[in-house]
């Protein structure tokens, strides 16, 4: 067995930039995704509400790995994109989708603010601009920590099925391996495992302070 | 009963004969309901107004659209002369825009039921915000004013506290001093010991007595503290079902009165 | 930019890719079953007191949660039956229904102790004060109460599950998504296949998802009115 994991591990470690690439990228573009379509869907034009929420709904109602097949052939289309297009979109896939979600939570958080609160700052002769970015958004950021660390560990989990559309990260390394040695394959499965849940506990831990940090938060 | 209503009101005025806010025949439903049926009101700058009456009377929200928090069906409200929910467009009168509203309202203050204080911000924080990015004054002179009113209302001592660390009379207290430093011309209360355990209400009131003896800011107060509006209004309005029913100076109204409804209303107080 | 779309293919491909519904929706609804009974077994795993037993449950829990159902297939699909002694070929589709019925079950889980927390703690004290056995409490007292709330969320978790399922195409389960990926690399049109399956997802997932919203908000409803009678008769005490 030991020996078994020291030929697998090095093999494993080749996706490793891949893998924590894909993650890095795929968080900070969902994070963006997620602020940007949820203060649309509080906008108060209609056309920019309608149009996020198509965006929405699109991408919660279908499946993420079919979204990344389909941007996978899309994207050569759409784009004469000199850079790696299996990297973008694998990294576009994750975030338009984990983005839709998360823009529910911010735009449920900025709703869940209490009322009084935009009283309060329109009794201050706050602009709206300035309602939004002092008042509301701060209150409602800290409800959304707790489900923002959750989808942070979704979207790590995520990222293995950038291998599918032929990316070079962990899991693929792994296949690879076990496609020439099916009795690796044991051993290979449960290093991958450990190497996401590895990846994940400080993710948890995170989350469990978010969900601590949000309940001393709010009260009035 | 008319006649003296308009002594009453001139007697207020000598110093400055022009209201600083005006109800012209002012309207207001919420879905089928209609809630106030042609309201007609001046205030006189430095005027203290009690608004009474049945809960559903409209009193909350006649204050609410002076706030610009709710928007009249129909009729006008003029602030120093300023029409507050139209403005004049190219020879027209269009609906406000919200640039409009900004700079109508910010002669008016106004201090809430709940308090509705920033949890997320100190209480000196809660009273430099609006000073800083409303009236753009530096650090410094926010931070001093804002010091020196929460010192004024008792509380210079919890500076660096959270509204949550307050009790409810200190938070409300807190709420006054936030509004004050606005220096508005319009302080609305609305409703402002209702939430508060019954001895907690006795220090707010203490404070907007001190706010009323300086005189020169106009209150309008919608309150059930009966024996608080006869001692600090200069005139008080009794509300029945969307129109005023009876005012006039406090004691005329509270002791005097031979309206059947004010009388029924004032009785479930005194009992 | 060159859009290389042909709707003749769209439509040609359009029956061929619907045949895997079936498939789909059965594995679906299969994996739904099984996490839904599994997800007692977390529940009761759970609570049991005794410290380690507890706090292993705990990490296992974690383990399946915060790991990729992906591996977790391949787990069981290509290295399960290479575990000496215990090792079980399975078919593709019993390790997808294994495979993702025991991640989703992990969730399940929590969502019938979310449910089984709500219920009053008067309600123990009550059917302990009445001398029901500990299998009548659960049964009688405790799960009926503790579950119909959680229906609207069980429901969203059949949806999360019907969008996971075409991960099985990854071990061989032929659903719309293999289809289309068959279709899509025989006939050069991969652009189309794959809206087709997209297409099929939204017109099946999104309508049910309205109808779960509507079903939380009747169910928060009668659920409040509820809180709202017994709230009125107590003060009459």
């Amino acid at each position: 067995m030991i020996n078994a994991i020291i030929e697998v591990f090095p093999v494993l470690m080749k996706g490793i930039n891949i893998t924590i690439t894909v993650f890095i990228l795929s968080t900070i573009f969902s994070y963006l995704f997620a602020f940007i379509a949820g203060l649309c869907r509080v906008s108060n034009n209609k056309l920019v509400r309608a149009g996020t929420s198509v965006y929405v709904e699109i991408f919660r109602g279908t499946s993420l790995i079919v979204q990344l097949f389909w941007l996978y052939y899309a994207i050569p289309m759409l784009f004469d994109v000199g850079i790696d297009n299996r990297l973008m979109a694998g990294v576009l896939a994750i975030s338009l989708n984990y983005g839709a979600y998360m823009s529910e939570i911010v735009r449920g958080s900025i709703l869940a603010v209490d009322k009084g609160q935009t009283e309060a700052s329109i009794a201050l002769n706050l602009s709206r601009a300035q309602r939004m970015r002092i008042v509301i958004f701060p209150q409602a950021l800290r409800m959304m920590l707790p489900e923002f660390g959750n989808y942070l560990i979704q979207i790590l989990k995520a990222t293995s099925l950038v291998s599918l559309i032929g990316m070079t990260d962990i899991l693929y390394h792994g296949n690879i391996l076990r496609s020439t040695n099916l009795s690796a394959a044991p051993t290979v499965y449960l290093l991958l495992l450990v190497f996401y849940f590895i990846m994940a506990l400080p993710l948890i831990f995170l989350t469990r302070k978010g969900e601590q940090i949000s309940k001393r938060g709010v009260a009035s | 009963m008319t006649e003296s209503i308009k002594e009453n009101s001139s007697s207020i005025s000598k110093t400055n004969s022009d209201p600083i806010v005006e109800y012209k025949n002012v309207h207001k439903s919420f879905g089928d309901v209609e809630v106030l049926k042609g309201l007609d009101l001046d205030i006189y700058p430095g005027e203290k107004v009690a608004l009474i009456g049945p809960s559903g009377s409209g009193k909350t929200t006649i204050i609410r659209m002076l706030m610009t928090l709710e928007q009249p069906t129909s009729g006008e409200i003029i602030v120093d002369g300023k029409n507050l929910w139209h403005m004049e467009k190219n020879g027209k009168l269009v609906p406000a825009s919200e640039h409009h509203l900004r700079e109508v309202r910010g002669d008016i203050g106004m201090v809430f039921q709940h308090f509705n204080l920033f949890p997320h911000m100190t209480i000196l924080q809660n009273c430099m915000t609006a000073p800083i990015h409303v009236k753009k004054e530096g650090k410094e002179t926010a931070r001093k004013r804002s010091i020196e009113m929460l010192e004024k209302v008792g509380l210079g001592d919890k500076l660096d506290n959270y509204p949550s660390q307050l009790s409810g009379g200190q938070k409300q207290r807190v709420a006054m001093a936030r509004a004050l430093v606005m220096r508005p011309k319009i302080m609305l209360f609305d409703e402002v010991t209702s939430a508060l355990d019954p001895e907690l209400v006795g220090e707010v009131l203490e404070v907007i007595r001190d706010i009323a003896k300086e005189g020169e800011m106009a209150m309008v107060l919608v309150t059930h503290e009966m024996d608080f509006a006869l001692e600090v209004a200069d005139r008080v309005i009794f509300l029945d079902d969307g129109v005023i029913a009876e005012q006039g100076a406090p004691s005329e109204v509270l002791e005097e009165s031979d309206n059947e409804r004010l009388q029924q209303f004032l009785y479930r107080f005194r009992s | 930019m060159d859009i290389n779309w042909k709707w003749d293919m769209f439509f040609e491909a359009f029956p061929y890719i619907l045949q895997g519904l079936g498939v789909t929706v059965g594995l679906t609804f299969a994996c739904f079953l099984f996490a839904l009974v599994f997800g007692f077994v977390w529940v009761f795993l759970r609570r049991i007191k005794f410290k380690p037993v507890n706090w292993l449950v705990t990490w296992i829990m974690e383990f399946i949660r915060s790991t990729p159902p992906l591996i977790q297939l391949f787990f069981i699909y290509y290295a399960w039956p290479m575990v000496p002694g215990i090792g079980v070929s399975l078919s593709s589709f019993e390790a997808a229904i294994l495979g993702l019925g025991i991640h989703f079950s992990t969730y399940i889980g929590e969502v019938y102790r979310s449910g089984i927390e709500g219920v009053d703690k008067g309600q123990w004290e009550a059917s302990t004060a009445l001398n029901f056995s500990t299998r009548q409490k659960w049964t009688k007292i405790i799960l009926p109460q503790a579950i119909p709330p959680t229906i609207p969320m069980l429901g969203n978790y059949l949806i999360i599950m019907f969008k996971e399922v075409p991960l099985a195409s990854t071990i061989g389960v032929v659903g719309i998504l293999a289809l289309a990926e068959t279709y899509g690399t025989d006939n050069f049109r991969m652009l189309e296949a794959y809206t087709i399956v997209a297409l099929i997802f939204l017109v099946l997932s999104y309508p049910s998802a309205i109808l779960i919203n509507k079903l939380e908000k009747k169910m928060n409803r009668r659920f409040d009115k509820k809180a709202a009678l017994q709230d009125s008769k107590g003060a009459v005490v």
